[in-house]
């Protein structure tokens, strides 16, 4: 007995401690303090029962900010898949330079929301001003992150861009996974190129496409860095996604309470959406 | 004969135009950073006349840079990243590889599998449900925020559980038992044989992580804002946007600013390339 305690805590001991300390001791006083009205300051955590629980439904912001997120998680999800299964099938089909391509394209990943928010920002307040005013669009002369619609536009594209590369590797992983032999025996069996890839190839990567969403799902949901340095939340509040929401609620209006237990219905909605997607996708799943 | 020439010469086409097609995706993909690198060498009123032209009315100028670099206090900034970064993916990848060597071989122990468990478990919890009670116990009840090496504490707690899955999968298929036991036989401690034969062993999951947890804890924003207060500890994304809050306007000193803060990691993107990116799709497709 002494022996398998001595050797657990000699190779996991430190790792268990940091890992309880930061996440297992959070998660569950996290828990605790929905339960209280604590503002940060004071030393005395006042127990309120369900009182969190109750500001959180009445919350109209909160509800708001968690559709805003589904409307942006929404089109981000769809068109960053769509760009980056379009981008892999074509540096996967052979063309001069297909590594330098895959590089390329993911660059935009290696940056942090902070500063990729921030070079988008000057890119729509000045570059696509510009644009506006020397071909003289209408539509274009003012910044698109001055108006309501613009700014979510905004963060769709620059979610599309960000992670459109990061999406295509793992695309394009799977594209090398299926065994090209599969693609010759359908074309002797009389498929077209093109109906060999909608057929045989792309049902083959059922469990790529469960990756790719799977992580474009749970990163939209909680997005926060590129929504605090793109839009701020600007213009007027309407461009706070939940996670922006939460934060504002607990260090911003010091109602730690309620920013806990939002956090924690997020997380579940993310949670259920998440795990819902990797069901569906994995029932129809093919056996290579 | 003829009917070849013609599949080639239409294969040829469509990847002229499959090459044209990814060049122009290409050139906007990193449009934005085009924008940054022109407008960097001009002076304010350049930019703001005429932010598309190659060359600003006032000629080329450099004069952003040295006072970038002096007001976000860019060598301090970088050397706190540097040092956070360097010192958590180091200590994450000896305490995962660890721990998941003793939760993979010896997985029938209780407290191997509910560590294990509680770790996977773990992984679907995003950071937002426990910034909150982190703030509350380590500022509030502990006051040890405002220390770099409280942040390395918490991004070794974060990272490990991804990591720990990561290591126990590549020590379950690829490293022999066999080869353990002939070390037991020869007299090895089990801490003997981990070090000498499974850890060397483990060198391409070693690279995987370090470069996910590496990049993912240099661009990392919330956790390092909430912890690190004093601008002397200043990381570089908390650097940038407390620069962008001060400078706004001064938009010559921002492009140089978010330049200086990109550089670093796509310098090292150039040499790294292909370790990069396998390592990004090792990271994605077994996390």
């Amino acid at each position: 007995m002494s022996y398998k305690v001595g050797i657990f805590m000699q190779f996991a001991g430190v790792a268990a401690f940091c890992f309880i300390c930061v996440v297992i001791l959070p998660l569950f006083y996290g828990l605790y303090l929905t339960f209280t009205s604590w503002d940060g300051v004071s030393k005395t955590k006042p127990f309120v029962g369900l009182a969190n629980y109750a500001a959180t439904f009445a919350d109209t912001d909160f509800w708001v900010s968690i559709g805003r997120t589904f409307f942006y998680s929404f089109f981000a999800v769809i068109l960053v898949n769509i760009v980056a299964f379009l981008l892999a099938y074509m540096v996967t089909s052979g063309v001069k330079g297909q590594n330098f391509f895959r590089a390329g394209f993911f660059v935009p990943n290696l940056i942090g929301g902070i500063v990729l928010g921030f070079v988008w920002k000057f890119v729509f307040n000045r570059a696509f001003v510009a644009i506006g005013n020397s071909l003289n669009i209408e539509a274009m002369k003012n910044s698109p992150l001055s108006t309501t619609g613009g700014a979510m536009f905004c963060l769709i594209l620059v979610a599309v861009w960000q992670y459109a590369g990061y999406m295509m590797l793992i695309y394009v992983a799977g594209f090398m996974s299926v065994d090209q032999s599969l693609r010759e025996a359908a074309k002797v069996d009389g498929c077209t190129n093109q109906q060999a890839t909608r057929f045989v190839i792309i049902p083959m990567m059922r469990t790529s496409f469960v990756t790719c969403l799977f992580l474009t799902i749970t990163r939209c949901f909680m997005v926060y860095d590129v929504n605090l340095s793109l839009t701020g939340g600007e213009p007027y509040n309407s461009s706070v996604l939940a996670a922006m929401h939460v934060y504002n609620q607990a260090f911003t209006y010091k109602n730690y309470g309620t920013g806990q237990a939002e956090a924690l219905v997020l997380f579940i909605i993310c949670a259920v959406i998440g795990m819902w997607q990797v069901r569906v996708g994995r029932k129809g799943e093919v056996a290579a | 004969m003829m009917d070849s020439e013609k599949a080639r010469r239409a294969k040829t086409i469509s990847h002229i135009i499959m090459i044209a097609v990814l060049i122009v995706l290409l050139i906007l993909f990193i449009f934005p950073f085009i924008m940054v690198v022109i407008n960097v060498f001009k002076t304010k009123a350049d930019i703001t006349s005429n932010p598309l032209a190659l060359v600003g009315k006032h000629g080329f100028t450099l004069k952003n840079f040295p006072k970038a670099i002096d007001k976000m206090n860019f060598w301090q900034t970088i050397g706190n990243s540097a040092f956070v970064t360097t010192i958590s993916t180091v200590l994450i990848v000896l305490l995962s590889a660890m721990c998941a060597y003793v939760v993979t071989r010896y997985s029938e122990w209780k407290a191997s599998k509910l560590l294990f468990t509680a770790m996977i478990a773990s992984m679907v919890v995003p950071f937002q449900v426990l910034m909150i009670p982190l703030v509350s116990i380590y500022g509030g009840t502990l006051g040890i925020l405002n220390h770099r090496w409280t942040l390395i504490f918490m991004h070794i707690g974060f990272s490990l559980s991804m990591a720990v899955f990561i290591f126990s999968g590549a020590i379950r298929s690829n490293i022999p038992l066999e080869l353990e036991e002939a070390a037991d036989i020869d007299g090895c401690s089990k801490w003997q044989t981990f070090w000498r034969i499974v850890f060397p062993l483990l060198k391409p999951t070693i690279a995987t992580i370090v470069i996910i947890d590496a990049m993912a804890l240099w661009n990392d924003y919330l956790l390092p804002s909430l912890v690190l207060g004093r601008k002397e500890l200043y990381t570089i994304p908390i650097a940038m946007q407390s620069f962008y809050g001060t400078y706004t306007t001064d938009i010559g000193l921002v492009l140089a600013a978010l330049l200086l803060a990109m550089l670093p990691i796509l310098i090292l993107f150039m040499f790294l390339q292909r370790f990069i990116i396998e390592g990004v799709v090792a990271g994605a497709v077994k996390g």
